[in-house]
């Protein structure tokens, strides 16, 4: 998937948690990450986020560690 | 004469609704029947049945053809039993020498003026006209005819000019004026069942008989919907189905299910040997109560159409021609690259896609194939692109994936809201009852950018026409909800019982904020805030308001959000638990519910559990003998993501035409280029199948069994009525490819997989076909503590324990209008197509629609110099196709709107690939265009004609 779509993606869930308190909103977006992502997008989000995670919104970037790692392949 | 009673019997008038009873004796017998029921009905329920020609039970009496009159002791004269209402202690006798005279006057009377069906008349057989005169013993015709119009000729052999011809102009029936008795049965059932008020009677006296539109109209350019409830209604065969005509009368019946949309109305299959003559809907159909569309009720001629693909294929390459081959070699084909692939790819990169068409064995199926033998859970189905932010609004809300209702509730409704949602076009059954209940007081409230069919119509009007820009759905039922919430129009109680009170003090808190008022969003949303203010005191106030939802709030970037904000509303006002109220989201295809209920998402088990779930996984570990991943599989737009990314190499895809359907058409085709083997299990060489290596023929839903579940989560049953032309049910493809791949699947029967799904599914624990046989159908859950299913959810307490009340923050898509795409387009649907049309369009449906339209607004078509049918481009960022132009106010400014029925048009070259937060369900409803004048297809339209011409070569089979 082509990086701007991928950020777009994480970014629209982020939105949608961003009416939560703080603390349940980073929970949020990294639990419907870890549910609905396979291991390969959240792969690809994680190395993003590794290397900075430009253009993602604060939450997710907060969220990072809370990101399940997906098994070696 | 008192007798077992048929379970479709007619009782002639319909059923009273009052609690009270009364007792009246007829011919002897005592009957108990509910107070304002007709002599008619009663004696029929005592197992009487009086002689009748213009009353059935669908419609309210007439009381004109005076056949079914009886005698009562201590009144004066013969009133006419259809018409009278009983009475206590009554003694009715329905055949005393008085009344026998008077009919055999009567049916004399009607024989003189029109024969009685012969021997080569098509009506023979099938005449109610001809069964009375053989029942009241009609023996000699004394009279001269009278009426004018019955003969072409006159005495004298002059041609007769009140005669009129027969009207052949609907594909599927036929009108001859000469044989109507001018009962009006078929204009009541229009107006009564149908409620399109398309047929009258004109004339006078003698020279009336029934006519369709207005005097020079046929029915075909009349308002006629070709619903077939006249053609059901007709007595005397003045109406009837072609087919009799052509093929000569049913000789047994079979109960099924309408495999098109999802409302689900049952139909009887009436077939001679194992030819179907004609489809007549079942009156105990609960979704239908008797009524159908003219997809299910007609459109069924695909099934026997010249394009359909009877023999397995294979190649190479998809620019290779098609090789006709056994299914031994097709299988062993497949599953040698299947295996191959999985070992040189892994576990991951292989996948399947059903459609929401199939049974739910077969989707159930399906899903095991991926989980148990490919080992993985990349299974997804089409609800993806229409329903899933359903599951997952209604999940979060609720506590369950599904809607609260039957259909039968809207008889209760006060007040219908409908949100982005046209069911005269799409759900035209349900539209039906709607508009029943409309005409009867309710009232209705359409959020809708486009002025739909459903709107407005004879004897109602929407109270409310929220206009809204496409894309601004959150935004409208948020301010709903400010005007409930601020005016303090919410039920309290309810929400203190049933809900969270401190969770909805914090989502009053976020709606109260001035900046969700309808006059702070008005400029968003082009609707009048006085509209919005009004529209929300009527739903809060006045009475039972239940919510009816399309795919207008779902394919979305926020559908998940909007459907949340639905939830809302109705917790909000109360209106969840009882008859008449809940909300209730109106499916596209047939088994949208059940190919959910059956885990074809990547992340969920049968039965909404996720796969992360060890418990849930242990259930299907020991059944199947195998470890489940606890990782959530790739949904379809995932896998051609990976597929473009070369990690994601095969697919199955069983039903479903994911090249027409999917938005973003070059995109989808890239995916499916990239795959080393799509297989394709369809009836026809769909679109996806241009770039598929294997193809499995498909069966119909008339050539196998199995089980679908409609929008109020109803299991119907779907009965085999012929032998599958291409040797094998798709359940066994399914099961042959599994076992090719080295699975040991023993299935024998549809059943033994329902089983199975009821020994894994605690809400489908109690479902098997002996009882779907016993009951007719059964709504889910379906267990211990309900044994027969469960009509209404929610009754005294939420699924998930309380109801949740979540904010929803509207989040603009990044779909913008700008100077180079200044128009959003919308999509849509016709009544007489069907989704990607693969079905509809090879029927007789093309005769109402046989390309798709674009539907602009005068003052966009002037400004850019566009005259009303010419061809235009449609232009997106995504690509651009050309089609035909409608010129109309139905669309504000600024909106255009199109369907997605054909493949040489491909609206979805032009939609994008932006979707739902939550769910990726695509978001087709808003779509940033431009529209110029065009002189012809577009590249990628004859490019794309030029890759499927060459494409669905196929070679003949090696002898
Ligand atoms: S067409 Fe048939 S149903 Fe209609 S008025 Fe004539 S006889 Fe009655
Ligand atoms: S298409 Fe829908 S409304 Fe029409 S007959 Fe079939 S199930 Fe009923
Ligand atoms: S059936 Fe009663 S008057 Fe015709």
């Amino acid at each position: 998937m082509s990086p701007e779509k991928m950020i777009r993606m994480a970014n629209q869930i982020a939105m949608f948690f961003e009416t939560k308190p703080h603390a349940e909103g980073v929970n949020g977006v990294a639990a419907h990450i870890n549910d609905f992502w396979e291991p390969r997008m959240r792969r690809q989000l994680l190395d993003h986020l590794a290397t900075g995670g430009e253009g993602l919104r604060p939450l997710v970037l907060e969220g990072a560690d809370l990101i399940r790692k997906p098994k070696a392949a | 004469m008192k007798d077992f009673i048929l379970p479709d019997a007619d009782y002639g008038t319909p059923a009273a609704r009052a609690k009270e009873t009364v007792t009246l004796n007829i011919d002897g017998y005592d009957v108990t029947v509910p107070a304002g029921t007709s002599i008619m009905r009663a004696a029929m329920e005592a197992g009487i049945s009086i002689p009748k020609l213009c009353a059935t039970d669908s419609v309210d009496a007439f009381g004109s053809c005076r056949l079914c009159l009886v005698e009562i002791d201590g009144r004066a004269g013969t009133p006419a039993s259809c018409t009278t209402p009983v009475a206590p202690g009554i003694r009715v006798h329905t055949q005393s020498e008085a009344v026998q005279t008077i009919r055999r006057g009567v049916m004399e009377l009607y024989a003189s003026d029109h024969p009685v069906p012969g021997l080569t008349d098509a009506a023979n057989g099938d005449s109610e006209l001809q069964s009375m005169a053989a029942r009241v013993g009609l023996r000699e015709i004394r009279y001269q005819p009278v009426a004018q119009h019955v003969r072409q000729y006159g005495a004298d052999g002059t041609s007769n000019p009140d005669w009129k011809p027969i009207d052949d102009s609907n594909p599927y029936f036929s009108y001859d004026p000469s044989k109507c008795i001018v009962c009006s049965l078929c204009v009541r059932a229009c107006d009564e069942v149908q409620g399109t008020f398309a047929l009258t009677i004109e004339g006078r006296g003698f020279d009336s008989r029934m006519s369709a539109g207005m005097a020079d109209d046929n029915y075909l350019s009349s308002d006629c919907v070709s619903c077939g409830a006249c053609v059901q209604v007709c007595p005397t065969g003045s109406l009837q189905e072609k087919s009799i005509a052509q093929m000569g009368l049913p000789d047994r019946s079979v109960i099924t299910t309408c495999a098109y949309c999802g409302v689900g109305c049952n139909f009887k299959a009436e077939m001679r040997g194992d030819e179907l003559v004609r489809m007549v809907p079942y009156k105990h159909g609960p979704a239908n109560r008797g009524h159908s569309c003219v997809k299910g009720r007609f459109a069924y001629g695909y099934a026997t159409h010249r394009d359909r693909i009877l023999k397995p294929m294979i190649r190479e390459n998809f620019s290779d021609p098609w090789k006709e081959v056994s299914w031994d070699e097709a299988l062993g084909f497949a599953a040698t690259r299947m295996k191959d692939i999985i070992t040189r790819h892994g576990q991951k990169s292989v996948g399947v896609v059903t459609s929401s068409r199939c049974t739910n064995e077969e989707s159930y199926l399906v899903q095991k194939l991926t989980r148990a033998v490919f080992m993985n859970n990349n299974t997804d189905t089409c609800a993806r692109v229409c329903h899933s932010p359903t599951g997952y609004g209604l999940g979060q809300t609720f506590g369950t994936s599904a809607g609260t209702q039957d259909f039968d509730s809207v008889e209760h409704c006060d007040v219908a809201l409908v949100i982005g949602a046209n069911p005269a076009a799409a759900h035209p059954v349900f539209a039906s009852r709607l508009k029943k209940r409309l005409r009867g007081g309710a009232k209705l409230i359409v959020v809708d950018p486009r002025r739909s069919e459903t709107m407005e119509g004879p004897h109602y009007e929407a109270s409310h026409h929220l206009a809204l820009r496409p894309g601004t759905n959150v935004i409208i039922l948020s301010a709903l909800a400010h005007v409930i919430v601020t005016e303090k129009l919410y039920d309290e109680a309810f929400i203190r019982t049933r809900c969270d009170w401190d969770e909805f003090q914090d989502y009053a808190e976020f709606i109260t904020d001035p900046r969700h008022s309808p006059e702070a969003t008005e400029a968003l949303t082009g609707v009048p805030a006085a509209e919005v203010r009004g529209a929300a005191r009527l739903y809060a106030t006045g009475g039972n308001a239940a919510i009816y939802y399309g795919l207008g709030v779902t394919e979305h970037s926020q559908g998940s959000t909007a459907v949340i904000g639905i939830a809302n509303l109705a917790m909000m006002t109360g209106n969840i638990g009882r008859a008449g109220v809940g909300v209730n989201p109106l499916r596209g295809q047939n088994n949208v519910q059940g190919s959910c209920d059956m885990g074809s998402f990547p992340h969920e088990l049968p039965g909404y559990r996720h796969v992360k779930n060890p418990e849930v996984r242990a259930i299907y570990e020991k059944a199947w003998g195998v470890e489940i991943d606890p990782e959530p599989g790739l949904r379809i737009n995932n896998m051609l993501d990976a597929a473009i990314d070369g990690s994601f190499k095969a697919l199955y895809c069983q039903g479903e035409d994911i090249l027409q359907s999917d938005p973003d058409s070059q995109h989808t085709a890239a995916g499916l280029a990239a795959m080393e083997l799509v297989i394709v299990h369809d009836l026809f060489l769909n679109e996806t199948a241009n770039y598929a290596h294997v193809f499995f023929p498909g069966s119909t839903f008339l050539e196998k069994d199995g089980t679908f579940t409609n929008a109020e989560r109803r299991i119907n049953m779907v009965r085999q009525v012929m032998a599958p032309k291409q040797g094998y049910a798709d359940w066994e493809v399914t099961q042959l490819l599994a076992n090719a791949m080295g699975a040991n699947w023993t299935y024998t029967h549809p059943s033994q997989i329902m089983d199975e799904i009821a020994m894994t599914t605690p809400s489908f624990a109690g479902v098997t076909y002996e009882k779907l046989d016993r009951l007719g159908s059964i709504q889910w859950p379906c267990n211990d503590s309900a044994p027969e299913g469960t009509p209404m959810m929610h009754i005294d307490g939420f699924v998930r324990g309380k109801g949740k009340f979540i904010r929803t923050e509207y989040v603009a898509t990044d779909e913008r209008t700008g100077p180079r795409y200044p128009l959003l387009l919308t999509t849509g649907r016709v009544l007489s197509q069907y989704n990607v049309g693969a079905q509809t369009r090879r029927t007789e449906n093309v005769v109402w629609y046989d390309e798709d339209i674009l539907e602009m607004h005068p003052h966009d078509a002037e400004n850019r110099g566009i005259r009303d049918g010419e061809l235009v481009r449609l232009a997106s960022r995504s690509g651009e196709t050309s089609l035909r132009v409608w010129v109309t106010d139905k669309v504000s400014p600024g909106v255009v709107f199109t369907t997605f029925h054909h493949p040489g048009i491909m609206a979805n070259v032009v939609t994008t690939d932006y979707s739902d937060w939550a769910t990726n369900c695509p978001e087709y409803k808003v779509t940033a265009v431009q529209v110029s004048p065009s002189n012809g297809p577009s590249e990628w339209q004859e490019t794309y004609e030029r890759h499927s011409e060459q494409s669905r070569r196929i070679l003949p089979a090696a002898e």
